[in-house]
């Protein structure tokens, strides 16, 4: 959130004319060509790809376990039958990352089109009615901002009962204020362009330039935003799974919680920290490359 | 003695994936000591490029430039960095535009004053602020002493471009570049700062180049003037020949597009048709030629040379200009005036 | 100047009267709510109606709110259930530890970041330019918990060269009179407890600092690149000041005010990655105490931390705003 946050502060992007159709379309020819780009759509297709195909792609069950083998100074690594070697429980590790990325993905899209959803709503309204509504909602959201991200989900989610549902819940809540203050800022800054007000001149109504001239052009912006939530929002949900505000059953893996049951592992088989580590940061880094790709290219300040 | 020597200047700017621009395509001129010398054209022509290019303000990458700037027989497109940076501000200054942008809006006035005593004079302390005071006294600033702890955004844009024109007479430079001083200031301001200008210039012996668009300021100001289009020179004259019997198409077009309080009533102004943009490369014949009136089947095959007219005996670069005096009835009423 | 100082602690007002009544709401929709952690799950109904009364939990929800507001203002935040301390001394001791290790983190990333940054837009689109965009687009990357993870076993377990829990060696023993220890360390002369302290804070202040190093790196960069596009900075080019005056004088001090601002908002990242460094290297701060007490359901603990923390949150953006001025005059000077 913060990332974003802070660098769309400086970067703002500035709405001068009514043009986001070609902006996109000018934008995704710039995209193809930003190995940047690539590189981050390539990350976020294999990690959509791990874990739709899931079932398919690991070798063996990602919840059963042989704890034959393991002791508190032992823990097998790598052999040709576990690639990555068992986990604490003698589960496989490589089953359980590639599982992993399913409870990553679903949290990170479903809290993310959530919070987004909700906050543009509230956005929308604010920026649209103006007056003492967008005081009300926007002081709301200035008191939802005043408690940091993180600290923030922790405290939804320690009311919810823990489960991946109120980890979602937790992460959109924090996400709420981020697109409502995007959209409304976005919308207040076109309110003076020279074509709204053209569009005003000629009679046009106001929900009508709202929604036909106004929303198209804040979503530059949103997009820009949304990239770079949904990697805040894998590391928010693997930062609560590791604090053990994630699944009730320890059994589903989470990357987060994954690397948290190794604390004790540390020294004999450092490697269970790393792999569930590296897979988050390899998917989150998707996100956040694309993000930026995206941000150079729809934002016409950025290109020199 | 001559102060400044361009020669064949080219300036081209290339980006990654674009295509290459010739903003400057050969320009040559002199300037002698003490002299007001003009460069005339139209946004674009590359009259900026030229003058950023003498003063060695271009972007290190992606503009290149060939030739020669001599500065008292010196090229400063040879010279080490660190060389020319000892010069920039004490031999040769510069005033921009746009006064509102062109100081630094977290430093007080004092401060952008003194920092080039301090560099070039060497005045420390009381000395450079008493200097700087002394300075701004002497641009017309009232209350010069208290100004100085002022901020740049509490001044008005003829204010600040007064503080901009301090600074660069602050070492007393032997050439002063002007690059459209008084286009961003209010019409009643911008006579006063070139009154000033030509004050200043006069009183320190400065040589000045006067970078403008608007003929009106050549008019009052210059003693030769260059008219540049599409990166070269396409005419050069003394203010009298200009006015006088100017001969290229396009200086008439700019003479006949220029509303004067002189000019007879009835006579309609007459913009030059097209846009700087409607322009042929040079290396495919003149580049006037799409917007001109007087084109002739030449004009689109080959370039015209920059050539010494037998009648007025000042180069101009075109196969059919005007004849002298027989040229539209605007500009020859306007030569009874000026003569 | 003051009149813009007034204007924003008044428009806080508002935002901390609702900070206050979110937290007092969000105690007491935990499940189990309060009696719960005081008694366990298989307490007696008499016993729950007992405690319940004892903390005056029995009574409408706006006479207990107006009573805990009403404390809150004399600056008594109650005692904590599990171990019946003060509120207030609990973070009297907690808070220091854990502004410690944030500003440790945020020292890291100002004096690396800024001339990362610096260094970057001067080479613009060259290697060195995109090796620091990739690195830092990485550094955003990666969760704070599993930097710590590495840090921890690279440098505490493998190589053994730094400590990697607390703040100081257990066997020291020394005053704390401000509860900063490296400022404590230098109160008392204690040289020895200088370094230890030092050597405890890097680790977790790198792992802290990654993701604000990597965000002002790029925001420097980016702000360095715009102010370098300034006419002012042609024009002192063209006055012949020296490279360096320029770049320090010029440059930099403009491009220091879009930094500034993005310092003073990685303060929420650093209170919420405090919480996930101070559980791995057992950092006895803020984060893991009110992690502790969300377990224990200890509200006293947690409506008072987190209405504590939030304060300071709101006012560290205050005076982020207010050096904004500091840094430019156009802000200070409105109005004049």
């Amino acid at each position: 959130m913060s990332i974003a946050e802070s660098e769309a502060r400086l970067l703002s992007t500035e709405h001068t004319g009514d043009i986001a159709g070609s902006r996109m379309r000018e934008a995704f020819r710039q995209l193809r060509r930003n190995p940047v780009a690539i590189l981050g759509a390539a990350l976020i297709t294999l990690f959509v790809v791990v874990a739709v195909f899931a079932p398919w792609l690991a070798p063996h069950s990602p919840t059963a376990g042989d704890l034959s083998q393991i002791t508190l100074s032992h823990v097998p690594g790598p052999s040709a039958e576990h690639p990555l070697g068992l986990d604490t429980q003698g589960r496989d590790e490589l089953s359980r990352i590639i599982y992993g990325a399913r409870a990553s993905l679903l949290i990170g899209v479903v809290s993310l089109s959530l919070g987004a959803l909700v906050g543009m709503l509230i956005g929308a309204l604010a920026g649209g009615l103006g007056g003492w509504v967008d005081s009300l909602l926007m002081r709301l959201m200035d008191i939802m901002l005043a408690v940091p991200g993180l600290l923030f989900a922790i405290a939804v989610a320690a009311v919810l009962q823990p489960s991946l549902r109120s980890v979602m819940i937790a992460i959109a809540v924090v996400n709420v204020p981020v697109f409502a203050r995007l959209l409304r800022a976005s919308m207040i800054g076109q309110r003076h362009s020279d074509y709204v007000l053209a569009a005003r001149s000629i009679g046009v109504r106001r929900w009508r330039i709202i929604v036909g001239h106004v929303l198209p052009n804040s979503l530059a912006p949103v997009i820009v935003q949304g990239t770079l939530s949904l990697a805040t929002a894998i590391i928010d949900a693997a930062g609560l799974a590791f604090l053990g505000l994630g699944s009730a059953d320890p059994s589903v893996p989470e990357w987060g919680r994954m690397l948290a049951d190794t604390q004790q592992y540390l020294q004999s088989a450092p490697q269970l920290a790393l792999f569930p580590g590296l897979a988050i940061v390899v998917s989150v880094l998707g996100f956040n490359l694309l993000g930026d790709a995206l941000r150079e290219a729809l934002d016409p300040k950025l290109r020199r | 003695m001559v102060l400044l020597s361009v020669e064949d200047l080219h300036v081209t700017f290339s980006h990654r994936g674009r295509r290459e621009l010739r903003a400057v395509d050969g320009v040559s001129f002199q300037v002698e000591p003490g002299a007001t010398v003009g460069l005339v054209g139209e946004s674009g022509c590359g009259k900026s490029v030229t003058s950023l290019a003498i003063m060695g303000l271009l972007p290190p990458r992606g503009a290149h430039v060939k030739g020669a700037v001599r500065f008292d027989g010196e090229d400063l497109l040879q010279l080490p960095p660190a060389q020319l940076r000892a010069l920039r501000g004490r031999e040769l200054a510069m005033v921009f535009q746009d006064p509102q942008t062109s100081l630094n809006p977290v430093l007080t006035i004092g401060r952008q004053v003194t920092e080039v005593l301090e560099r070039h004079r060497g005045l420390r302390g009381d000395e450079a602020k008493r200097e700087a005071a002394a300075l701004l006294d002497r641009v017309g600033i009232p209350d010069a002493g208290r100004r100085l702890k002022d901020y740049p955004h509490q001044l008005s844009g003829g204010m600040r471009q007064r503080v901009m024109i301090a600074i660069a007479l602050a070492c007393k430079p032997r050439l002063l570049i002007a690059d459209e001083p008084t286009t961003a200031l209010d019409v009643t301001i911008q006579a006063q700062i070139l009154e000033l200008l030509k004050e200043l210039v006069a009183d320190t012996g400065t040589a000045l180049v006067m970078i403008t668009h608007d003929l009106g300021v050549v008019a009052g100001l210059c003693d030769e003037v260059h008219v540049m289009y599409s990166g070269r020179i396409v005419e050069s004259a003394d203010r009298r020949g200009l006015f006088g019997a100017p001969r290229h198409p396009y200086t008439t077009g700019l003479l006949a597009s220029v509303p004067r309080l002189d000019s007879p009533r009835g006579v309609p102004l007459r913009p030059i048709p097209g846009s700087p943009r409607d322009t042929l490369a040079w290396a495919e014949g003149c580049a006037f030629a799409p917007r001109c009136t007087r084109r002739v089947e030449a004009c689109t095959t080959t370039a015209p040379d920059l050539v010494v007219d037998a009648v007025t005996r000042h180069p101009v670069r075109c196969y059919n200009p005007w004849p002298p005096g027989g040229e539209p009835v605007a500009t020859s009423e306007r030569k009874k005036r000026l003569t | 100047m003051l009149k813009f100082v007034v204007r924003r602690l008044l428009l806080l007002v508002p935002i901390l009267v609702g900070l206050s009544i979110l937290v007092f709401a969000w105690v007491r929709a935990l499940p189990g709510g309060p009696e719960a952690a005081l008694l366990g799950e298989r307490a007696t109904p008499e016993r729950v109606a007992q405690v319940r009364h004892e903390f005056g939990l029995d009574r409408p929800l706006y006479e207990q709110y107006a009573s805990y507001i009403g404390k809150v203002v004399q600056g008594d935040f109650g005692q904590s259930i599990k171990t019946t301390r003060p509120v207030l001394d609990d973070i009297q001791t907690k808070f220091p530890a854990t502004i410690e290790l944030a500003l440790a983190a945020l020292l890291f990333a100002v004096l690396l970041g800024i001339p990362l940054g610096f260094l970057a837009a001067r080479r613009y689109q060259t290697w060195v330019d995109n090796s620091s965009l990739v690195g830092s687009l990485l550094g955003i990357s990666v969760p704070v918990f599993f930097l710590a993870y590495l840090l921890k076993y690279v440098f505490a377990v493998k190589l053994n060269w730094l400590p990697s829990t607390g703040r100081l060696d257990a066997i020291r023993d020394v005053a704390h009179p401000t509860g900063f220890y490296t400022l404590d360390a230098v109160l008392t002369r204690d040289w020895g407890a200088f370094t230890d302290a030092v050597r405890h804070l890097v680790l977790p202040g790198i792992a802290l600092g990654t993701i604000p190093l990597a965000i002002v790196t790029r925001i420097t960069r980016a702000a360095v690149l715009e102010v370098t596009n300034e006419d002012y900075v042609r024009t002192a080019e063209a006055k012949g000041l020296t490279r360096r005056v320029v770049n320090g004088r010029h440059v930099l001090r403009n491009a220091m005010l879009p930094v500034a601002t993005v310092v003073g908002l990685q303060t929420g990242l650093l209170l919420s990655g405090a919480v996930l460094t101070e559980i791995v290297f057992a950092w006895p701060g803020m984060g893991s105490w009110l992690y502790e007490a969300t377990f224990n359901r200890d509200f006293p603990v947690l409506e008072g931390g987190i209405l504590f923390l939030a304060v300071v949150f709101v006012l560290v953006n205050l005076l982020v705003d207010i050096s904004y001025g500091v840094l430019d005059p156009r802000i200070r000077l409105q109005g004049r």
